[in-house]
């Protein structure tokens, strides 16, 4: 089955672009206050889209680093992201070519690569681009706005907002967290990782780019260990004893279904 | 700082964080065959979720208690199996309400 809605896709990334645009308020505030122009904190928004290696590069830059450090902190940081492609390279349907490909890259965050996944099946070209566009816009305006006034968004407003992000996370985790208990050890062990990287003296050190790495790598080689997952359509989704567990909410044979959106 | 170097750096960025997004999934076309990969792969974005939501969850708002009851709304309404953006809005919502009550007490 293949997930090719462009609609869809544009509604999922609805929660994400609103969380993005409080997360990159931040940023363009940021950014201007260590005496970035405007202009280059939205010129990085856009062309980076990312949260953690923006925040770090921005560092940088007002210090001054060579071309060489920024490289090198890019891609500890970021270096999840080819995990994430890793596994979009097997989902991603096989319809999609290589421009498509190339397309669909630049959209690889953690947010959007998690909505995907939770979708039942192989992943469409429109579908990702539906999905891709809206948290883009979202995170080069948020950046935008911040560059530009601070007082666009009352505090508590912007204090809300950046809950969004998580809502939706904790919405991809809890359904099939209740149905199967492997997917319950692993995230448990990848919170309890993440804890301890974010508390632990020494280990705080560590960059949050590379904690990420750290949890999931570590987590997700445990539950493979311990559960490997039965099947051939691994990837694609869970296996059919758990297929409704990874499928969208609205989509799912339940009472609440369908009156979500 | 000049603007050639300023574009420098966003260039260097740019390309970098592109191409670790960009080489896994234009090179890598076949299945993989591995259950171990495979299964590994496949937890992967719950443990990455997993961690990226707690502890920072708490961190995201005015305050750790408005944080946390809108994790609980959120974890309660994900149960009940509600879509994402419900679930999201919802949450936010119970921040909002929450930091209000606070501020009148």
């Amino acid at each position: 089955m293949i997930q090719n809605d462009f609609q869809k896709g544009l509604r999922h990334g609805i929660p994400i672009a609103l969380g993005y645009i409080s997360v990159s308020f931040t940023f363009g505030m940021m950014a201007v206050q260590k005496g970035l122009p405007p202009w280059s904190a939205v010129l990085i928004s856009l062309t980076n889209v990312t949260s953690a290696g923006q925040f770090a590069g921005l560092d940088i830059i007002a210090n001054h680093g060579s071309l060489i450090e920024i490289a090198m902190v890019q891609l500890v940081i970021n270096l999840r992201y080819a995990l994430m492609s890793l596994s979009w390279s097997q989902k991603i349907d096989r319809s999609v070519g290589l421009p498509g490909r190339l397309l669909i890259a630049f959209g690889d965050t953690d947010e959007i690569f998690a909505v995907s996944s939770a979708e039942p099946g192989t992943l469409g070209l429109n579908y990702m681009l539906g999905l891709i566009i809206g948290p883009v816009i979202g995170w080069t305006l948020g950046t935008a706005l911040g560059a530009m006034a601070s007082e666009v968004l009352p505090d508590a407003i912007r204090s809300a907002l950046g809950l969004a992000i998580y809502g939706m996370f904790i919405a991809i985790i809890v359904p099939p967290a209740k149905k199967d208990k492997a997917v319950r050890v692993v995230v448990g062990i990848a919170v309890a990782l993440s804890c301890a990287l974010t508390f632990l003296p020494y280990l705080n050190n560590i960059s949050s780019g590379f904690a990420i790495i750290i949890c999931a790598v570590a987590a997700s080689a445990y539950g493979a260990w311990r559960h490997p997952i039965t099947v051939d359509n691994g990837i694609q989704g869970p296996s059919p004893a758990d297929t409704d567990a990874a499928a969208e909410p609205d989509k799912q044979d339940t009472p609440q279904g369908g009156d979500t959106r | 700082m000049s603007t050639p170097t300023l574009l420098m750096y966003i260039a260097t960025m740019a390309i970098v964080t592109y191409a670790i997004r960009a080489i896994p999934l234009v090179f890598i076309r076949r299945d993989i065959k591995s259950v171990f990969i495979r299964s590994f792969l496949y937890y992967v974005p719950y443990a990455v979720l997993g961690a990226m939501t707690i502890p920072a969850v708490f961190f995201a708002t005015q305050s750790v208690i408005s944080a946390a009851v809108g994790l609980i709304v959120a974890v309660i309404l994900a149960w009940f199996d509600r879509g994402l953006l419900t679930v999201a809005a919802v949450a936010c919502v119970a921040v909002f309400i929450t930091e209000w009550v606070m501020t009148m007490i």
